[in-house]
């Protein structure tokens, strides 16, 4: 420390710090680690034949023809492994009579959406098994799909596993009266002044990871070594184990670098399952890698809800009630915690706001469309939407400004921390500052005036401006919460150091990173904690031979959880080194100070130890403390005591042409409180892409269904993710309301951007076009859609030259459920 | 099969292949040049984009037998004696990656825009970038490094 640096010891080098990431050379040179990059000896390429239809018994199939191909080693359908491949797992029961009708890998007598898989070839080479695939027959009894959420669940309709009575997989309610969280909504309900309801539709999203999953299974001895690009190889290991009866401790599972998740490598695969089985059958290394399509139609979907919302309220904008029924879209089958995905969100559909009175009702329902599952945000992002959207369809109902409305009725600073009508307690926060702070960067006031020139002006092409401010529960999670909502898992993590003769360290961690820079972010913590340069601490994680205890990572948990057990770990490391300082210093341990890395005897400058000195005199072990083991290592479990809560305000104004329907982001600026920022640099690059991921629900992405069930949008010519020319450059800043319930006051950031974004966009649009009368757009807010509103509205009366534009469109919109 | 003989990251390789070989394929499993990725196969996402004679192409999209006789870059072949090339600092620098997966790509096809336009503005940037897809950094930051190697950097 130099003589003018005052800030703390613990916080004087790293925390805080715009570090740039250790993890970025291997990846810069094309030296990385991705699983469809590794060749063992002898391995097979795998490739599976998919159902082309979304519901139909299988009547017949012979896999025979295959096995004469060039290069073709075996092929396999659901007979040849019906007896083994068990179903895949489900790991939140979320009722008691919650229906799981089964999941094989491979379909054996019925497939149940279009991208089903129902036979597997292994060859030589890839193309060989590709090739071979044309030569399966496979004859199918077409049954009817079943598409649409409310047919699904009416008396009479087709049903999608023949095992069931219905289609409807569960009931789950939460209620504030019986929950003794707050009132009646009954009550508020009845004495409304006014009451606001609406139908928001969140669309079917591809998680889109860049990287297309892909998995390399060999077989060991009595067991396998799987490496696969997920996102929780401990998980995977633990249910590759109940799933396939092979003993855990014969799993090794490894994820090297992963290309990306965002929820959609937190599962156990169809994939993983068919190839652990082929390699095990065939006692050979077994690769399988998906392509681009088959990630958009067999890998699991997101969101996929309709949410019937009512909000009661005063006159004066009081808010009173909020009563939410959703309709999940589950697909046909259940993966890994596709039931509970809308609970998740069910408990922060009353955001930042001081409700008396709430009710949530969810059904979820299975169709005959790929399953869903975890995407960044996880009901978290439908139910900031929800309550986001509403609040300004409440505050255009009782004309008052969006943002008067929402300080009206949001938890004042001074309030925390603050139990919800939800129940969840939210530590701190400071909605005030952020959204101040957000008005400012934005010019909030200049494009109001701006809004009103062009209203004034009639101009074609209209401004509106978006607000959202959210929170989110991050820091999945405590165990016992988990366990009260029926999880099939704790949501605790795990860390251990390892500290190395020659004063390096070694950090192990349950996590399992995949793009986040945990390995800077957990160095930089473990550098100012330790006092050990950033450059001597190595970061081990995602191999459960080398990481053998961990729950991986999602739902914004690997810092304020992970990280948190990194902490614990590094403080035991500490209290260990303490008594051998003592010995070598030959004072009371008391009288020790820890600063920098080093022990010193309080009072007395000059006598010190450093930790690497202390870690080789462990090492060699020659002068100990009597009784003392010849280790500093150490492990800590942390079992969070609560979630975290980040907040922020993200403000959007987005430009409307009334004449083309298209949208164009003009100004998007977002102040983010994730709590003490570890690395601003990190913190910036996740609200970065969690924004455009956001966004990209808001106005550009579907997976669309057509009416026989086959996915249309198969492919990225459909299925548009934005470009660089689609996004505009965010304006970002921060305020720092540390967590209390944490020793680094972090709260995460991984999901923030994507769940604040979202209704931040479409209340933009809606904001522009309100005066034409129109009070919501269905997602994504595509030109087309935007410009069928507007005519409708009878706004632009523009004649037959709307006419002559009518006729380019289909006539039939997108599926949108 | 065909013969085909090609220079890939300075280092020339003569082989046998099947003509419907992609380039892509042909990097990847016959030599060993892992670092460039498949993300797509509709020509889509940029993941597998290369130079040929110092021009960028999407790997996915070209038949190894096109690049007989052709000179191809990789993103493995861009550091010079340990010394990453301007555009891989620039990516370290503005922290233009999370997952890694695009980057190879993004490299070559941000090298190939300023050898075409040296001094992009930040709309000819991203209108440049567009055949390239990331799911994880929302682009501002990949905009800030190209802007960094170009010398164009707003403080
Ligand atoms: S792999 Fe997607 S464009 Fe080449
Ligand atoms: S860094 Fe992950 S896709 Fe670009």
């Amino acid at each position: 420390m130099t003589a003018t640096d005052e800030r703390p010891a613990e916080q004087a080098h790293e925390i805080g710090t715009s570090r740039t990431r250790k993890e970025d050379q291997h990846l810069i040179t094309g030296h990385s680690t991705w699983v469809d990059n590794m060749v063992l000896p002898g391995m097979v390429h795998l490739a599976i034949l998919r159902s082309p239809m979304a519901h139909a018994k299988i009547t017949s199939i012979d896999a025979s023809g295959a096995r004469k191909y060039p290069g073709v080693v075996a092929a396999f359908t659901g007979a040849d492994f019906a007896d083994t491949q068990g179903n895949l797992p489900c790991a939140w029961p979320v009722t008691p009579d919650m229906v799981n009708p089964g999941a094989p890998s491979l379909a054996v007598e019925q497939v149940n959406f279009a991208g089903d898989a129902v036979a597997v070839v292994a060859a030589r080479t890839k193309a060989e098994a590709v090739d071979a695939l044309e030569s399966i027959e496979v004859e199918y009894d077409p049954l009817p799909p079943v598409l649409d959420l409310e047919a699904a669940l009416a008396d009479g309709s087709t049903l999608v596993h023949p095992n069931t009575t219905s289609n409807k997989c569960y009931t789950w309610v939460f209620d504030s009266a019986d929950a003794g969280s707050g009132a009646s909504m009954d009550d508020a309900r009845r004495d409304a002044e006014v009451t606001v309801t609406r139908r928001f539709i969140q669309q079917r999203l591809s998680p889109s990871y860049m990287e297309p999953r892909s998995t390399l299974v060999q077989p060991v001895d009595q067991g396998v070594t799987i490496w696969s690009s997920t996102q929780i190889p401990h998980i995977l290991r633990t249910m590759l184990a109940l799933t396939l009866g092979i003993p855990e401790h014969k799993v090794r599972a490894i994820a090297p670098d992963v290309g990306g998740g965002f929820g959609g490598k937190i599962t156990i695969t169809p994939e993983e399952v068919i190839t652990t089985l082929v390699a095990r059958r065939l006692g050979k290394p077994a690769k399988y890698t998906e392509t681009r399509s088959e990630t958009l139609e067999a890998a699991h979907h997101g969101r996929a809800q309709i949410q019937d919302i009512t909000i009661t309220a005063k006159q004066d904008g009081t808010v009173t009630g909020l009563d939410v029924h959703l309709t999940a879209d589950l697909g046909a089958y259940l993966r890994l915690i596709t039931p509970g995905i809308p609970l998740l969100g069910a408990f922060m559909y009353p955001g930042i706001y001081k409700f008396p009175a709430y009710h949530l009702s969810c059904d979820g329902v299975f169709t005959t469309k790929v399953p869903t599952d975890a995407y960044r945000g996880a009901g978290r992002p439908e139910a900031t939407f929800a309550i986001e959207r509403i609040m300004d369809e409440l505050a255009a109902e009782l004309k008052m400004d969006p943002l008067a409305l929402r300080r009206k009725n949001w938890i004042a600073h001074e309030e925390f921390p603050f139990t919800t009508v939800a129940g969840l307690t939210y530590d701190t926060g400071n909605y005030e500052a952020a959204t101040d702070k957000a008005v400012e960067l934005v010019g909030w006031e200049d494009l109001r005036a701006e809004q009103a020139r062009r209203r004034e002006a009639k101009d074609p092409v209209q401004l509106g401006l978006g607000v959202s401010t959210f929170t989110e529960m991050c820091g999945i999670a405590p165990s016992r919460v988990l366990g009260s909502l029926s999880f099939g898992s704790g949501g605790w993590e795990n860390a251990s150091i390892r500290m190395l003769p020659t004063g390096k360290v070694e950090v192990v961690t349950g996590i399992s990173p995949h793009g986040q820079g945990h390995e800077t972010g957990f160095s930089q913590i473990v550098a100012d904690r330790l006092g050990i340069p950033f450059d001597d601490i190595e970061i081990i994680h995602g191999d459960t031979q080398s990481s053998p205890k961990g729950l991986d990572t999602y739902g914004s948990r690997s810092l304020s959880v992970g990280g948190i057990a990194v902490v614990k770990a590094v403080d035991k490391v500490i209290e260990k080194a303490r008594r051998v300082a003592a010995h070598m210093l030959e004072a009371s341990q008391d009288d020790l100070e820890f600063e920098a890395g080093s022990f010193s005897v309080k009072g007395a400058p000059g006598s010190s130890v450093s930790l690497p000195e202390i870690a080789f005199a462990v090492f060699v072990a020659h002068d100990l403390p009597d009784g003392m083991e010849p280790s500093l290592n150490s492990e800590a479990t942390y079992d969070p005591v609560n979630f975290s809560f980040p907040h922020g305000t993200h403000l959007c104004a987005t430009e409307v042409d009334t004449e083309t329907g298209r949208v164009k982001i003009l100004k998007y600026a977002c102040v983010d409180d994730v709590g003490t920022p570890i690395n601003p640099l990190l913190i910036d690059g996740q609200v970065h892409g969690g924004l455009a991921q956001g966004i990209a629900q808001a106005l550009y992405e579907e997976a669309v269904y057509d009416d026989a069930g086959n996915l249309v949008t198969g492919t990225f010519v459909d299925y548009t993710l934005p470009a660089a020319p689609d996004l505009p450059n965010f304006l970002t800043d921060r305020t720092v309301t540390p967590s209390t319930d944490n020793p680094l006051g972090v709260k995460g950031v991984g999901e923030a951007g994507t769940i604040a974004s979202t209704p931040a966009v479409v209340n933009a649009i809606v904001d522009a076009l309100r005066p034409l009368g129109i009070n919501n757009i269905q997602m994504p807010c595509t030109p087309e859609r935007v410009w069928r509103a507007i005519q409708s509205s009878g706004a632009n009366d523009q004649g037959s030259a709307a006419a002559s534009t009518q006729e380019h469109f289909d006539s039939t919109e997108g599926d949108a459920q | 099969m065909t013969r085909i003989s090609v220079q890939v990251d300075g280092d020339h390789y003569t082989d046998e292949v099947e003509p419907r070989t992609l380039l892509v394929h042909y990097l990847r499993e016959r030599i060993g040049k892992t670092g460039t990725v498949v993300g797509c196969d509709t020509s889509n996402c940029g993941a597998c984009t290369v130079l040929l004679d110092g021009k960028s192409v999407k790997s996915c999209n070209m038949l190894a037998v096109q690049a007989d006789g052709h000179e191809v870059t990789t993103v493995e072949g861009l550091a010079i004696d340990g010394t990453l090339h301007p555009m891989q600092q620039a990516f370290h620098d503005k922290h233009a990656l999370q997952c890694g997966y695009c980057t190879p790509g993004m490299i070559m096809a941000s090298i190939d825009l300023l050898n075409d336009n040296p001094h992009p503005s930040e709309d000819e940037i991203r209108v440049g970038l567009e055949g390239n897809l990331c799911r994880c950094t929302g682009y501002q930051n990949i905009v800030k490094a190209v802007q960094q190697a170009a010398g164009s950097e707003q403080s």
